[in-house]
């Protein structure tokens, strides 16, 4: 089922969750609703699934307008991030409520209902443990058994509310792979909301970053993460260093020093890079020069915590373990891929990346997908 | 050595890390004794000196069976009905949020804090058939004060307290997500409430109902004033014990008392077993 969100706004008395969101999702793709708490997501997912009205805008399901339908007409599978089961039921009575609840001439016979409990129960390998309770069962077990409830009804949209928030690392890790299976098998148009980037990067065909009640960047992870769009972007997507230059001269300037990377803009800008992004340079040539602050272990490199400039930024590059200038006081470097987002003038606020490899947009119908020209670094 | 004594000797289970188990358990124990288990092991002792056979004559009386009737079926018919309405009251309480809230909150306590008595006259006065409700039932054919009608009138009155005060915070504590997850699995509204909440609020309101009808058995005060205490009709078991009393036939009071303690004990443990196991099955 195709899923349309129209021109959506909603406010909770003066202060606006949602401010003016459109997007639109194909069917079977599997959608990350990424972004900061705050940001509005969890509301776009409850107005999906009817759990909130829009105070402006439309929903559609197909070429069905959603937006007038009860929360129970939707037929959405949702599933919340502390797993919401009935506690005074079995697994097997959880995962059949959404069938025994229906009106006598559409539900189907108690044979068919329990076999297709099983059948889902089976799917979420949770087979042996249907005649548990809810309390009786582990963090990942509970939210496998809230999923098999939802895929019951047979749903239009699986809508996940940040599922794996409530488990640690270990479990979450495992679940994501076996989300990724369910999906490939069953092909439910799902859309899920996180504030884990790295969930959302691994598991989404495409991700939907949202900040302030905005949609601020729609894309497959590797354009959000390779290209950003804004920033928040930048700074929200893994890890990033970022600093304020000018570009004069086709030449990117800090601090009055030259960086050695070319641009052919104009005026001021912020680079951003991510720390495992740069190369050593030699002393003398054109580069960043730093001082070292720190120097920390993460687990395949050494991270360094830098000082840059008289203005002493702050930034971090990744070296690798045995590289000899972690022993120094000073280092040079240089970013291999960056980003320069100008600041002031609206006009050109298009960024500039350099040095990414160049992803095409998959596909226009899926949202506006920005275009990026090949770079030449 | 302290294996086999161990394995030898029943123990308590595990009290865990925290010291005072020794202490607290002990003072529980006086306490208990002192305050209950002495009096009633008195009233028991003094029935004892009666002898089996005065014993069953004395109990098996028709007053004393009718009276003991009348007692026990009405505060269980109280209770149910307080299950019932206590409930509506709670949810209204808890769900909605309207002027006067904190007010009606309060006014559920009055039936704690009002003397037993005045609540028993308020009652009579307004049911009598000259009364203001009285006068209406009465143009409808109705009696309540003076029958049994009243007498649940007036246990409904003292023990609605109880099913809200323990229905109350149960009912806040119910997540609303689930009524989401229900609602969004296809669920209408009515379906929610008897399919997802009320079993999770069963314990609560089996809780409610075992003091609420504990109170309306031993209730006295506000009965008497509005039942009509016709022996065979409408005499409470309570009132009863203080007829004999008064004739000083001790060794009746005690029988009918032994009687009341022992159908309340049975009756109380029986919704205790009700309630731990479905706490056991809901989980609490």
């Amino acid at each position: 089922m195709d899923l349309g969100i129209q021109n959506v706004s909603k406010a909770f008395g003066a202060t606006a969750a949602l401010r003016d969101v459109s997007l639109s999702i194909e069917t079977g793709e599997l959608v990350a609703l990424l972004g900061p708490s705050g940001s509005g997501k969890t509301t776009l997912l409850r107005l999906i699934a009817g759990l909130e009205t829009p105070s402006a805008g439309a929903v559609f399901f197909g070429d069905e307008e959603a937006s007038r339908r009860s929360v129970q007409e939707r037929q959405v599978g949702f599933v919340f991030q502390h797993y919401a089961l009935f506690r005074h039921m079995t697994v097997l009575e959880n995962v059949a409520f959404g069938l025994t609840i229906r009106p006598r001439h559409s539900r189907p016979s108690k044979q068919e209902i329990e076999r297709r409990a099983l059948d889902l129960i089976s799917l979420v390998q949770l087979s042996g443990l249907e005649g548990r309770y809810p309390q009786q069962l582990s963090g990942g077990q509970r939210q496998r058994v809230a999923l098999a409830r939802a895929m019951a009804i047979e749903p239009k949209v699986l809508l996940l509310d940040e599922p794996f928030g409530a488990l640690d690392a270990q479990v979450r890790k495992d679940l994501r792979h076996w989300l990724l299976e369910i999906h490939e098998r069953t092909h439910y148009t799902t859309l899920f909301v996180t504030h884990d980037q790295e969930e959302a990067l691994e598991l989404a065909n495409r991700v939907v970053v949202m900040n302030e009640g905005q949609i601020v960047q729609i894309g497959t992870p590797d354009e959000v993460y390779d290209h950003p769009a804004v920033p928040f972007v930048h700074r929200f997507i893994g890890e990033s260093s970022e600093l304020p230059v000018r570009v004069e001269n086709g030449q990117i300037w800090f601090d009055d020093c030259p960086t050695g990377l070319a641009s052919d803009r104009a005026g001021s800008g912020l680079l951003f890079f991510r720390p495992h992004q740069v190369e050593i340079a030699p002393e003398g040539s054109r580069c960043l020069a730093a001082r070292v602050i720190g120097s920390r272990r993460l687990a395949g490199t050494r991270r360094l915590e830098l000082s840059v400039g008289q203005s002493n930024r702050h930034v971090e590059i990744d070296v690798p373990l045995e590289h000899p200038v972690a022993q120094k006081q000073v280092v040079f470097f240089r970013p291999k891929v960056w980003t320069l987002f100008p600041t002031g003038d609206k006009e050109q606020a298009r960024p500039e990346t350099v040095g990414a490899k160049l992803v095409f947009p998959r596909s226009a119908a899926g949202g506006t997908l920005r275009h990026y020209e090949p770079s030449v670094s | 050595m302290t294996a086999a004594v161990s394995s030898s000797r029943w123990r308590f289970r595990e009290p865990g890390v925290i010291p005072g188990f020794g202490l607290t358990f002990g003072f529980a124990v006086c306490y208990l004794s002192l305050v209950i288990l002495i009096p009633l092991s008195g009233l028991v002792w003094r029935s004892s000196t009666l002898g089996w056979q005065d014993f069953w004559s004395l109990a098996s009386d028709p007053r004393t069976l009718s009276a003991l009737k009348v007692s026990f079926g009405s505060a269980l018919l109280a209770a149910l009905i307080n299950s019932v309405f206590g409930l509506v009251v709670a949810w209204v309480l808890v769900r909605y949020r309207f002027p006067g809230r904190r007010i009606v909150d309060a006014v559920v306590d009055l039936p704690f804090a009002l003397p037993t008595a005045v609540a028993g006259i308020a009652l009579a006065t307004l049911y009598a058939p000259n009364g203001i409700i009285g006068a209406q039932l009465a143009g409808l054919g109705f009696k309540v004060a003076f029958t049994p009608a009243g007498i649940v009138v007036a246990l409904v009155f003292v023990g609605l307290p109880f099913i809200v005060r323990t229905v109350q915070p149960v009912l806040a504590d119910v997540d609303r997500e689930v009524e989401e997850a229900a609602a969004t699995l296809g669920a209408s509204r009515l379906k929610i409430v008897v399919r997802v909440l009320l079993p999770g609020l069963l314990p609560a309101i089996l809780t409610g109902f075992a003091m609420a009808l504990a109170r309306g058995i031993g209730e006295y005060g506000s009965v008497i004033f509005i039942a009509g205490n016709i022996p065979y009709f409408s005499e409470i078991a309570p009132l009863l014990i203080v007829i004999r009393l008064e004739e000083f036939n001790y060794a009746a009071a005690t029988a009918v008392g032994v009687v009341m303690l022992s159908i309340s004990f049975l009756m109380l443990l029986l919704i205790n077993l009700i309630q731990s196991w479905s706490r056991r099955r809901y989980g609490s």
